[in-house]
């Protein structure tokens, strides 16, 4: 443990104090937490337009907001939380802090790129932003053509150059990651003792750097129809709807596995640490990223079967989601096999990646259904979708990324965020989360379509249910943000290792000094290797 | 509120066979859910951290294992995916005994023709029993047809026609939505199907204004838009001849032949210079603007009356 005398120690907090120290920072630590301020500041506005999604829902008629009011709530909800929140969450800023300190590494391959990508979310972040305030965008997250192009009177361009330049920071931040797993891991660190945390960002990196670029493409063809109306999509001009659809999924299904693979990531060192056991076939987790990169690639159709699109393709689509969700399902049962014969702690983190598992398991196999194509025509575009989906991002994605954000807050900060509240705050947030979401299975079941703002009489009860689940849901997100500020002043100091983990950003000193480690750890065991680790961590019970 | 349904009317063919699949994925769902739920609570109750600092025995994982869970889940989404499919596949084929109704989405509407002429919007009445195809399309973004109690959903895509079809099983009204988001209000175009008993869908299709067939409609709107100057029957004019047109094998001028269905027809009347027939010039102007979308549904039907080919009767025969 770190000795009590390090009171001036340098660490990457104190290394500079005014703002530009932090604006022109290179270090990848620094840039972690840009994003972590930046990306938090987009899921409270993405959260603030989601409560008045759900208080406006509370009544069938419609009577808070207007429908046009309401329509461009629901567009900007899902842009700011997809875009500006879940694909940046965990890679930018957990994989940003983390992946270049679980390798033995310095820094990531390109700092300055680094920066540069931070500062492209921030500017396509503030073209959605001005979007948002000039008067919203009513399409949908989802820009459907010829709507999008031709008959939406809303802030089209402004967005969707604000998602367009925020796809440069991914492509960057993924581009960075492959280049640093490869060039900069340290000496004994073979690519079979990465954490699998790093295996996830890799394959996810993957996924930013050859699907990012197809969205940016079928941006600028949006982009063409709706300013010099080049007839790409509208029959009108000559052009295709069904297109811009199969152009948007290529990227747009993949860009879940953007989301999800590294909160699979994250979930591995959470069960692993907190049951102290390696994880169980370390290896086909390991595969099973990258299939699930590759696989994502190839079932973007199961998002047109009502679409016009040949029944054969929704055949041949409707296999392929099949076998994409077979990694998912493995990685699950490996998950659950490590608990076995290990040492499980309840520790927050801990209880989040419960949640996660539990979540995901629902969400994956709801997943089955809207493969399925028989009950896919009748779900899809239902409220069914929306829940199974949410299950995918909310109850997976957002669990993992804070079950991660407990995990590394005492590397981050120093400081330990106070453990009782944050084990009440998982509950209130897994209760809230399914009374929010899983009524609308049923809702869904039962034809309420998406995107309504006004709903029969009958559809009530179960909006209700899900109106009163996120509010719950809401205190429990408001929570960590209260006690995490709080934590930074009053929280107990945390020690180099609190949990017992074997991952080498926990041979370093709380916070880390400015280069990570004072000189290049050499790697001799696996990952995962608690026998290196005995005796330390603090008891958590 | 009053009424709280959990689960949706069955009232097509289609319905019960949906939700046969539908109980099916569920008993699958719910069993592995209880399966990783209970593994989960069970091996952190068993296996919980006793003293601190413990170290656990190594398992490497088994391969036996993982073959065991990959095969198993593999097996079952099998069956679902045929199920499935099978389902999807007869749901695309639509009986050739069906009742044709055409459809044209429109913010914020649905505009319904039947064949005798009749016109509804944001209702469709049909008869109870008899399969009913609908062939649609929009007038400007991409609505859905939606009908939760006959379990089917199709989208309405401008510049193309497409089709889906349900044999209803119950009289009754049911909910009619458009689940594609369309604009301002998508949420208020919704509607009602009306399934009714033959005799009584009889009285309704004979009550209201008599106006004549659909084929009719489409004939006066021939002549206003002049057509027949150029197209007439005789093949002596300076166009094909549209007799016996619908459903034949046209020779074009680039060699290649295309089959005369509604979406040639269509396409020919609104982009006539994509597809030339053998023989004739390029001399027909556009008519994109010039008439509607329904108007171009009776124009198709016009031509379809004017009787098949000769060698569709014999290939029928």
């Amino acid at each position: 443990m770190t000795p009590a005398v390090d009171v001036e120690r340098e660490t990457y907090l104190n290394a500079g104090h005014d703002l530009k120290s932090w604006l022109l920072t290179k270090d990848h630590k620094r840039i972690g937490l840009l994003y972590l301020f930046t990306i938090t500041l987009f899921f409270f506005l993405g959260g603030a337009m989601a409560t008045m999604i759900r208080l406006e829902l509370m009544t069938p008629q419609g009577g808070l907001v207007s429908s046009e009011t309401y329509n461009k709530l629901f567009t900007m909800h899902g842009v700011a939380m997809i875009f500006f929140f879940l694909i940046p969450s965990i890679p930018a800023v957990l994989g940003n802090f983390f992946l270049p300190m679980m390798i033995g590494a310095r820094d990531l391959a390109f700092p300055r790129l680094n920066l540069i990508s931070w500062y492209l979310l921030v500017i396509g972040g503030l073209f959605a932003i001005f979007a948002m305030l000039a008067g919203g965008v009513d399409t949908g997250w989802t820009f459907y053509t010829p709507y999008s192009t031709t008959y939406s009177n809303s802030w089209v361009i402004a967005t969707a150059l604000g998602i367009f330049v925020a796809g440069f920071s991914s492509i960057l931040t993924g581009l960075n990651f492959i280049v640093t797993v490869h060039r900069m891991r340290a000496p004994g660190m073979t690519w079979f003792r990465l954490p699998l945390f790093v295996w996830a960002h890799y394959a996810t990196a993957l996924i930013q750097v050859l699907g990012t670029p197809v969205l940016a493409v079928t941006i600028v063809l949006l982009l063409c129809e709706r300013l010099l109306h080049i007839g790409i999509f509208d029959p009108k001009l000559g052009g295709d709807p069904v297109l811009f659809q199969h152009m948007f999924w290529f990227y747009s299904h993949p860009a879940v596995y953007i989301m999800v693979l590294p909160a699979m990531g994250v979930i591995s060192e959470l069960v692993s640490t907190f049951s102290r056991k390696p994880i169980f076939g370390y290896k086909i987790v390991a595969f099973s990223s990258v299939a699930i990169a590759v696989l994502g690639f190839l079932v973007w159709g199961h998002h047109l079967f009502v679409s016009t699109q040949s029944v054969y393709a929704g055949m041949v689509f409707s296999f392929l989601s099949y076998c994409v969700a077979i990694p998912s399902a493995i990685k699950v049962f490996n998950w659950t096999a490590t608990l076995y014969k290990g040492s499980i702690s309840y520790a927050t983190p801990m209880l989040y990646a419960f949640g996660f598992v539990g979540l995901f398991t629902i969400g994956g196999l709801t997943g089955l259904f809207v493969a399925c194509l028989g009950i896919d025509v009748h779900v899809t575009d239902t409220y069914f979708v929306v829940a199974h989906f949410h299950y995918i991002m909310v109850g997976g994605a957002i669990m993992a990324y804070l079950g991660g954000l407990h995990y590394w807050w005492p590397k981050m900060t120093g400081r330990m965020y106070p453990e009782m509240w944050a084990r009440l705050s998982a509950g209130i947030i897994f209760l809230g989360f399914n009374l929010t979401f899983f009524p609308q299975f049923i809702l869904g079941y039962l034809g309420m379509p998406r995107r309504y703002h006004v709903y029969p009489p009958e559809f009530q009860v179960l909006n209700v249910m899900s109106t009163a689940g996120a509010s719950v849901l809401a205190v429990g997100y408001l929570m960590p943000m209260i006690y995490f500020i709080w934590s930074l002043r009053y929280g107990k100091v945390a020690p180099d290792n609190p949990w017992g983990a074997t991952g080498l950003e926990w041979k370093t000193a709380s916070p880390p000094p400015l280069h990570n480690f004072d000189e290049t750890p050499v790697v001799t065991h696996a990952a995962y290797d608690y026998s290196t680790v005995t005796g330390e961590g603090i008891d958590f019970g | 509120m009053g009424k709280f349904p959990l689960f949706p009317e069955q009232a097509s063919t289609f319905a019960p066979e949906v939700d046969h699949l539908l109980f099916f994925l569920l008993a699958v769902a719910a069993f592995f859910t209880l399966l990783i739920f209970a593994a989960i609570f069970f091996f952190a109750v068993r296996y919980r951290r006793r003293s601190h600092g413990e170290l656990p025995e190594v398992q490497h994982g088994a391969m036996t294992l993982e073959i065991l869970w990959t095969a198993i889940p593999f097996g079952l989404t099998m069956v679902m995916f045929t199920w499935g499919a099978s389902i999807y596949f007869r749901e695309a084929r639509p009986p050739d005994d069906a009742l044709q109704i055409y459809v044209v989405g429109k913010q914020w509407m649905w505009k319904i023709q039947h064949m005798e002429g009749k016109r509804e919007i944001n209702e469709l009445h049909i008869p109870l029993g008899r399969p009913v195809k609908l062939t649609m399309t929009s007038e400007d973004v991409i609505h859905n047809f939606f009908v939760p109690a006959f379990r089917t959903k199709q989208d309405a895509v401008p510049g193309k026609y497409s089709t889906t079809w349900f044999q209803p099983t119950k009289a009754g009204k049911y909910h009619l939505f458009c689940a594609a988001y369309c604009g301002t209000r998508h949420s208020a175009m919704t509607g009602w199907v009306y399934v009714m008993e033959p005799r009584d869908y009889a009285n309704w299709m004979r009550g209201g204004e008599s106006t004549g067939s659909l084929a009719d409609d489409g004939a006066k709107l021939f002549q206003e838009l002049a057509c027949v100057n150029c197209h007439k029957a005789d093949n002596h004019g300076r166009c094909p001849s549209l007799v016996g047109l619908f459903g034949s094998t046209v020779k074009l001028s680039t060699g290649g032949t295309v089959k005369a269905d509604e979406a040639y027809i269509r396409e020919s009347i609104l982009q006539p210079n994509a597809k030339i027939v053998a023989g004739y010039p390029p001399a027909m102007p556009t008519f994109q603007g010039l008439v509607t979308e329904e108007g171009v549904l009776q124009l198709v039907e016009y031509i379809k009356s004017l009787g098949p080919s000769p060698a569709a009767l014999g290939g029928a025969r």
